[in-house]
């Protein structure tokens, strides 16, 4: 297995047909999961949407206080996608797990009704829901890798990550509504948030497969799966001294490192136009927007012409984003371009990578090694955006954000000498 | 599971929604709070902020005042909905909601006549008058982006009601940190009161983990820090102290202690009242300070304590909250 198997993927692929005819071309394992990402989502927007009017207006709790017990969990989630990525392999039970990741975050709804006013437990209750969704989306991914013949991985993930914004969109809609119905009533919000959630774990649990019929068309899949040995701890280690799978977790760490969070980018962006502070919100729902719409054609252009370049291009995106807050661009051209570049950063990377990563991981192994990028991606970012945070104090927000878009380019350059040997890019042969 | 048909899978998510959309139903609707009847406007008496003996405070989400001799006996509550209230000098500022999830602020004449309005983003927190009558301020919390990321920031502004001129929010203003410059993309601030000038003020700026007490100029858009570890002051009718809450051992995960700082000495005082309070106090005169503190079910009470530390808290307004003298 070479990394420009999936670079430079067989060429001879219709992706460009009409919508309706893209859509039937992905497995109903892919679908199936789709659905379940986009019902869990109404319910965990839901939820975010109304969170902070909960303990605020609701309990009348300090925020301040609030904010002292986040952060905790990142590290404590970050081992936990690993640990849950190798059960996932090891008893061969991706399906398991990740409906176990689904049922812990609908529970989590619950909780907030039961946690009261005691900030330990609402704190420990949002830990649950973030360990839920930690744990579940490796093997999830894993999933649509082990259900999608390798040339049409990057469509089974536009296709997945564009129903999952979906949710997005439609869950603080949906929290609305039923504030609307009810009137002060949080509890009725949550209550629907655990109803809709465990909606999606019926679907998962009678749609979703664990062996899905698509499987035989991996070779090397059917071939790992008939292999009755466990696998084991070291096998696992053993993931990154293979040269392709460690280049790729080391690559998608440093590209991790160049995102700054969103928090900084609408912040700059604010501030750059002088935007009405209401209007802050927004600013994600744009991104949202360029992302949803963006994922699906972007991951059928990963099948065209290769994962990789895609995802480079994702991050020229995203550098050229962070230019844009420091350049001379201003007023709504700024900001129709700044989100519909951030959106489509979003929608070139996020499931590209995975649908990159998929192939390059063997099948027996493939939710530990994903579960591995993710949380790569996941702790460099959290090393980058402090490093942001010192940027701005020391330099102020446009020389920092200059910066930020200057390691952006120092990243692509290490991934590029990382992935593609200077060889694979004259021959661009495809070995099958 | 055994090979079920697709129409068998289908049946049975279409049942689970069903039973499901009827568990959430049924909850919201035994959930679903009566609307409340507005407190009828007026009565006999009209609520006004005309300075008097009383002491005006929110009951039940409405304005209300009291007599300051008998703060326990009849209330007059108005129909204006208001979740925090500050009244000088016959001006009010109210934080109003808009719509079920947007906050307005709004200037108050002393008959409740809305003079003026401020959409503000997020939640409310914190309002004041200066004793002229003339600057308002409010704090707001702004939640995460999202249900995953770190807590909460906040967005204090300031409102000239004389000139019309508005700060939408202090974070734009030139910082002095212990004598020399900094800046910060985390810095927030909450809690501001003002002094007799209408142009300097307090307020708390957090950067970095801290708390700090800063001294603010309007005119030239700068603060400078004071001291670490104060929040939400207020300033006494004499101008000489600020009441202020704080972070036992400097971390507001513990609770905050109800104190008094010296301007002159700059030396801290706490007071008798033991209990956790996060709220910007009001002065009662020069002697007294009332806050709010709520019970275990999240009701409110207006409690009152001594400011030089002796005494003990005694209850003010059963039931009430957002206290401010009509002066």
């Amino acid at each position: 297995m070479y990394l420009s198997t999936v670079s430079r993927p067989v060429a001879d692929q219709p992706g460009s047909g009409p919508r309706r005819r893209r859509f039937t071309m992905v497995s109903g394992n892919v679908v199936a999961l789709g659905t379940v990402s986009l019902i869990t989502d109404v319910s965990a927007e839901m939820v975010a949407a109304v969170l902070p009017l909960y303990l605020v207006l609701g309990l009348h709790l300090s925020p301040v206080a609030f904010g002292v017990l986040d952060g905790v969990h990142t590290g404590a989630t970050a081992l936990l996608r690993v640990v849950g990525g190798f059960a996932a392999d090891r008893f061969r039970r991706r399906k398991l797990i990740a409906g176990v990741g689904y049922a812990l975050s609908a529970v989590a709804k619950l909780g907030l009704l039961l946690a009261g006013r005691s900030i330990p437990a609402i704190g420990a209750v949002i830990a649950v829901d973030r360990i839920g969704k930690g744990v579940r989306s490796a093997p999830r991914d894993a999933l649509i890798t082990l259900s999608t013949p390798p040339e049409a991985l990057g469509r089974a993930f536009g296709v997945h990550r564009a129903m999952d914004s979906v949710g997005a969109f439609l869950g603080p809609l949906a929290a609305f509504a039923v504030l609307l119905v009810v009137g002060q009533s949080y509890d009725a919000v949550f209550v629907t948030s655990f109803c809709v959630a465990t909606l999606a774990v019926v679907v998962l649990v009678l749609f979703v497969r664990e062996q899905p019929d698509g499987e035989a068309a991996n070779g090397e899949a059917a071939n790992g799966e008939t292999n009755d040995l466990k696998v084991s701890v070291r096998e696992a280690f053993g993931l990154l001294r293979v040269g392709p799978a460690r280049r790729l977790v080391l690559a998608a760490a440093m590209l991790g490192l160049a995102t700054i969070g969103d928090g900084f980018v609408y912040l700059l962006l604010q501030r750059r136009m002088d935007l009405g502070l209401r209007w802050f919100p927004l600013l994600a729902v744009g991104t949202s927007l360029a992302y949803l719409l963006l994922a699906a054609p972007l991951g059928v252009l990963a099948d065209r012409i290769g994962r990789l370049p895609v995802v480079i291009g994702g991050y020229t995106a995203l550098g050229a984003t962070y230019l844009l807050l420091a350049g001379p661009v201003d007023g709504w051209p700024l900001i129709a371009l700044a989100l519909t570049l951030y959106g489509a950063f979003y929608a070139a990377t996020d499931g590209v990578l995975i649908a990159l990563a998929g192939p390059v991981l063997p099948a027996r192994l493939r939710t530990t090694g994903i579960a591995l990028v993710q949380t790569g991606q996941a702790l460099a970012y959290l090393v980058s955006s402090v490093l942001f945070g010192l940027a701005w104090q020391a330099w102020g927000p446009e020389n920092a954000i200059r910066a930020a878009a200057v390691a952006v380019a120092g990243v692509l350059v290490g991934t590029l000498l990382l992935l593609v040997s200077p060889s694979r890019l004259t021959t661009r042969k495809v070995p099958r | 599971m055994t090979a079920m048909s697709t129409r068998a899978k289908l049946g049975v998510v279409v049942a689970s929604a069903v039973l499901l959309g009827t568990v959430a139903a049924g909850y919201a609707a035994t959930a679903a709070q009566a609307p409340r009847t507005p407190p009828t406007a007026g009565g006999e008496q009209a609520v006004t902020l005309a300075p008097g003996p009383r002491l005006l405070a929110i009951t039940d989400r409405h304005v209300s005042t009291v007599a300051a001799t008998d703060p326990a006996g009849p209330r007059t509550v108005a129909g204006l909905e208001c979740l925090r209230v500050y009244a000088a000098a016959g001006t009010g500022v109210c934080l109003k909601p808009e719509t079920a999830w947007s906050y307005e602020v709004v200037v108050l004449d002393a008959t409740l006549r809305q003079t003026r309005a401020v959409s503000v983003p997020g939640l409310p927190n914190r309002a004041r008058v200066s004793a002229s009558g003339r600057m308002v301020s409010w704090t707001t919390f702004v939640g995460g982006d999202s249900y995953t990321s770190s807590g909460f920031s906040t967005r204090t502004g300031i409102l000239d009601t004389r000139t019309g001129t508005a700060v939408a929010s202090l974070e734009e203003f030139a910082i002095t940190r212990d004598g020399r410059g900094y800046r910060n993309a985390d810095v927030n601030y909450w809690g501001v009161t003002f002094t007799a000038d209408d142009n300097r003020f307090y307020a708390t700026m957090a950067t970095g983990g801290e708390r700090y007490l800063v001294r603010g100029d309007l005119a030239a858009r700068t603060v400078e820090t004071l001291k670490e570890n104060v929040e939400c002051p207020s300033l006494s009718p004499d101008g000489t102290r600020l009441a202020f809450k704080e972070a036992v051992d400097a971390d507001p995960a513990k609770g905050w202690r109800l104190s008094v700082l010296d301007l002159s000495s700059m030396r801290v005082t706490a007071t008798a009242e033991t209990r956790s309070v996060d709220d910007q106090a009001a002065w009662l005169g020069n002697g007294k300070l009332a806050y709010t503190l709520r019970r275990d079910d999240g009701q409110p009470d207006v409690w009152s304590v001594p400011a030089d530390g002796s005494g003990t808290p005694t209850l003010v307004i059963p039931g009430a909250e957002s206290p401010s003298p009509l002066t």
